[in-house]
Formats: structure tokens, C-alpha cells, sequence
């Protein structure tokens, strides 16, 4: 599993981490079923302290995205997020309220926007395809 | 609760006319990381020469799992893990004697895992410790302090002029030690990156007195970064109160506040300052905002 914290980004380290892993289960690169590293593991690759690491698999677990089985570690959930709709919806807009503020202050209006997104999402589902 | 490891009460400590602690009070609690940040001079290394029973309290009181270090110097160094900032280890010795003489004061000597750290170091029982790199020194001091798997381990500027894989090999070796159940490690540092990275909790000195010790979550949860923008540019920084610092010029401004967020936020608007954005400060930037405000 390849995943990077940096001291630059002014996000707490857990929020990389599960920000991170949110990805790599989105796009496939981490499999349903697959087991992530050990809490200890992860903090002496990453070079953060483990309870960092704990807390971030915490929180993924709360969210659905990674089921932890007590004494064998954590893995993959199989199945989607159980996320009520609305929740999934507000984390999203969060996203793109960003996403927009950013756009407009780079000069891009919503149809040149919704284009870039519409590319970088058929080269997305193409590499999970893989 | 458990008891704290260490507990410092209102010590006091002057060098002539130099205060270089004043009334610090501490608490360390058990398991966990534990880093002690300041400028040089602040007065890190003669709070943890206290700790070790080097220095005796002349005015408040310091405990080591409830010992005094100076009066039951066994009690305590027994227990603890220590590599001191000028690695003060004889130069004459080789490696390998240097590594039987140590574990002689050691009855939880682990020669098995302190030969694992030899390799792992790279260091060679026949070479003497004065021909060593500065970083190979590094690492037989640390290996030294780990390998009788002490309860605290205590390390004065561990990282201080060491290239970045050496650097590497002391923080795998801080994680690895509170990895272990209950394990405490207590470091010194004025590298904040790193004591963002791996501690749990933080304590700033700043001329001798503990400007702030908490978690590390709530320090940098009850701080606040602002980039504000004035309708007009500005040729002195804002006046606002609860704020730790203003930078900036002209018509932008970096505000950092602790807490009193809303507080803060008002005085901006009433100054007739948008709030472009709203960060979360990093250690370096609150010690910064603390110490220089």
C-alpha cells in the first residue's frame, strides 16, 4: 500500500491517511477483502505515531470503508459504504464547494469546469478497469 | 489514572545570574510520546539533565516513576533509556566493548535485540568510537539507550545535524518504543516537523517557563489561521485581541489565534477584512506565533 503523509499540507496526518485510503479503495488499488498494515507497521513507514494510525483505521472503520476483525487485523469491507444517502451527498458537496471556489478563482467557468470533470472521469474508471 | 512517569513541580534552577528555569511544573504521562520543543537556550537540556538526577532541584521537586532521581539514582536510571545531545561516549573504546560495558549497569541487558540493532545500524564491533561519522555515533548511543528496552526513554536533540537517514533510524526507533504497551518516550527538539510526526503530547519552553503542554490534538485544534484581505492595504499589521500574530503587508494578512475564533473573525470583518481562507496552523507556525507573537 503506497501512501505518503506530508508536513506541508496543513491537514492532520490521520485525515491524510484515511483521505488516502479512501482513494485507494475507491479506485480499486486496494481490494475488498485485502488487509491493510499493521497499525505498527504503517506509523514506522510513514515515520508518525501509531496512535495517529489507529485513529485514522477508526475512522475508516466507522465509515464503512475498512471492517476490523478482532486478533487478525484490519481489511477491506466487502460491499459499498453504509453511509446514509445525505451523509454521502454532504461530504461530496463539501468537495466540490472547493472544487468551484477554486475554479472561479483560476477563471473557469461550470461548463468548462464539468468538462475537465467529465475527462478525469473516463480516465478514472478506465485505470480501475485495470 | 495512572501515575505520571515524571512530575516536576515548580522547579527553579539559575546559573549565576541566568534564570534557566523558572518555575516549570510537568506532568509526563505514562505510554505515549512526549516532546519538549523550544529555541536553543530555552532550557530543554537542563530540564531533562534534571530528570536524569545529572542536576539536583535547588527549588521545586522532580519524580521519576515516583523516585527522586539525585537521591535514588538506581530506582531511576535503571529504568531509563538516555542518549544526551554531545553523545559523551569514549572515543578510545571499540564498539563491541563499548556494548559489553554498557550492559554491565543494565540487569535487562537484551543482547539478542542489541545485536539486532548492530546490524541494522551497520556498526562493527572492531571500530573505534572516536573513528565514527557523526551519525554512526548516533546510532551506537541509541542503540545503547534501546537495548535494554527501558520503561522511558529520554532523548536531548536526537535528530540535531544528522543527515535524514539517520533521522529516519531515530524516529523508527521512537515509534517502535511506544509501539510496545505502556512504554514512554520522553524528546527534545527544535526540529517541529518531527514532533508534529510522532508525539502525542507537546510541551513549548520559552525562556525557561512552559508556555503551553498539552496534546498534541488540542494544540493544534485550538489554533487558527487566517489569510485575510483588506479593502485597503495596510502599512501596520491589524491590532486584534486573542490574536498570537499578524503577518503580512499590504492588502493581505496572516492572522494565528488560539481559540477566541469568533472573537477574532468579528474584529476582522469589523476591519473591513475578508476572510479568504481559514487553515489549520502547523506546530512549527504556533511555536512561532507563541515565542516571537
Amino acid at each position: 500500500m503506497q501512501i505518503h503523509v506530508s508536513d506541508s499540507s496543513g491537514m492532520p496526518y490521520y485525515q491524510q491517511v484515511v483521505g488516502q485510503i479512501r482513494l485507494l479503495v475507491a479506485s480499486g488499488r486496494l481490494e475488498p477483502g485485502e488487509q491493510l498494515p499493521a497499525v505498527r507497521k504503517l506509523a514506522e513507514q510513514l515515520l508518525i505515531n501509531p496512535n495517529t494510525v489507529a485513529r485514522a483505521y477508526r475512522e475508516l472503520e466507522a465509515e464503512g470503508v475498512v471492517t476490523a476483525r478482532r486478533g487478525a487485523g484490519v481489511f477491506v469491507s466487502e460491499g459499498g459504504s453504509p453511509l446514509s444517502k445525505r451523509e454521502k451527498t454532504k461530504r461530496l458537496n463539501e468537495r466540490i464547494d472547493g472544487l468551484l471556489a477554486e475554479a472561479t478563482q483560476l477563471g473557469f467557468d461550470l461548463d468548462a469546469l464539468l468538462r475537465l470533470v467529465e475527462q478525469r472521469g473516463r480516465t478514472f474508471s478506465s485505470r480501475q478497469g485495470d | 489514572m495512572t501515575q505520571p512517569v515524571i512530575e516536576i513541580q515548580h522547579l527553579t534552577r539559575q546559573f549565576g545570574k541566568t534564570t534557566a528555569l523558572d518555575d516549570v511544573s510537568l506532568s509526563v504521562p505514562e505510554g505515549g510520546v512526549f516532546g519538549l520543543v523550544g529555541e536553543n537556550g530555552a532550557g530543554k537540556s537542563t530540564l531533562l539533565k534534571h530528570v536524569l538526577g545529572l542536576l539536583r532541584a535547588e527549588q521545586g521537586s522532580v519524580r521519576v516513576f515516583g523516585f527522586d532521581p539525585v537521591a535514588d539514582p538506581v530506582g531511576v536510571l535503571g529504568q531509563i533509556g538516555y542518549l544526551s545531545e554531545d553523545r559523551d561516549m569514549p572515543d578510545w573504546m571499540r564498539v563491541g566493548a563499548l556494548m559489553s560495558y554498557t550492559s554491565a549497569f543494565f540487569p535487562n541487558w537484551d543482547q539478542s535485540f542489541a545485536e539486532e540493532l548492530r546490524k541494522m545500524f551497520d556498526l562493527d564491533v572492531k571500530q573505534k568510537v572516536g573513528s565514527l561519522s557523526r551519525g554512526q555515533k548516533a546510532r551506537i548511543g541509541l542503540l545503547l539507550a534501546l537495548a535494554h528496552r527501558p520503561p522511558l526513554l529520554v532523548l536531548d536533540e536526537p535528530s540535531s545535524g544528522l543527515d535524514p537517514v539517520v533521522r529516519r533510524d531515530i524516529l523508527g526507533a521512537i515509534i517502535r518504543t511506544v509501539a510496545d504497551e505502556g512504554r514512554t518516550v520522553l524528546f527534545s527538539s527544535h526540529l517541529l516537523d518531527e514532533v508534529q510526526r510522532v508525539s502525542d503530547h507537546v510541551a513549548m519552553l520559552h525562556r525557561g517557563q512552559v508556555v503551553l503542554s498539552q496534546p498534541l490534538d488540542d494544540v493544534l485544534q485550538s489554533h487558527h489561521r487566517f489569510t485575510v484581505r483588506f479593502e485597503e492595504p495596510r502599512t501596520d499589521a491589524p491590532q486584534l485581541a486573542g490574536a498570537l500574530r499578524c503577518d503580512g503587508e499590504g492588502r493581505e494578512w496572516t492572522v494565528i489565534c488560539n481559540g477566541q475564533r469568533d472573537e477574532v473573525e468579528a474584529q476582522i470583518a469589523a476591519g473591513k477584512g475578508e476572510i479568504l481562507e481559514r487553515t489549520a496552523p502547523s506546530l512549527d507556525e504556533i511555536f512561532v506565533a507563541r515565542v516571537n507573537g
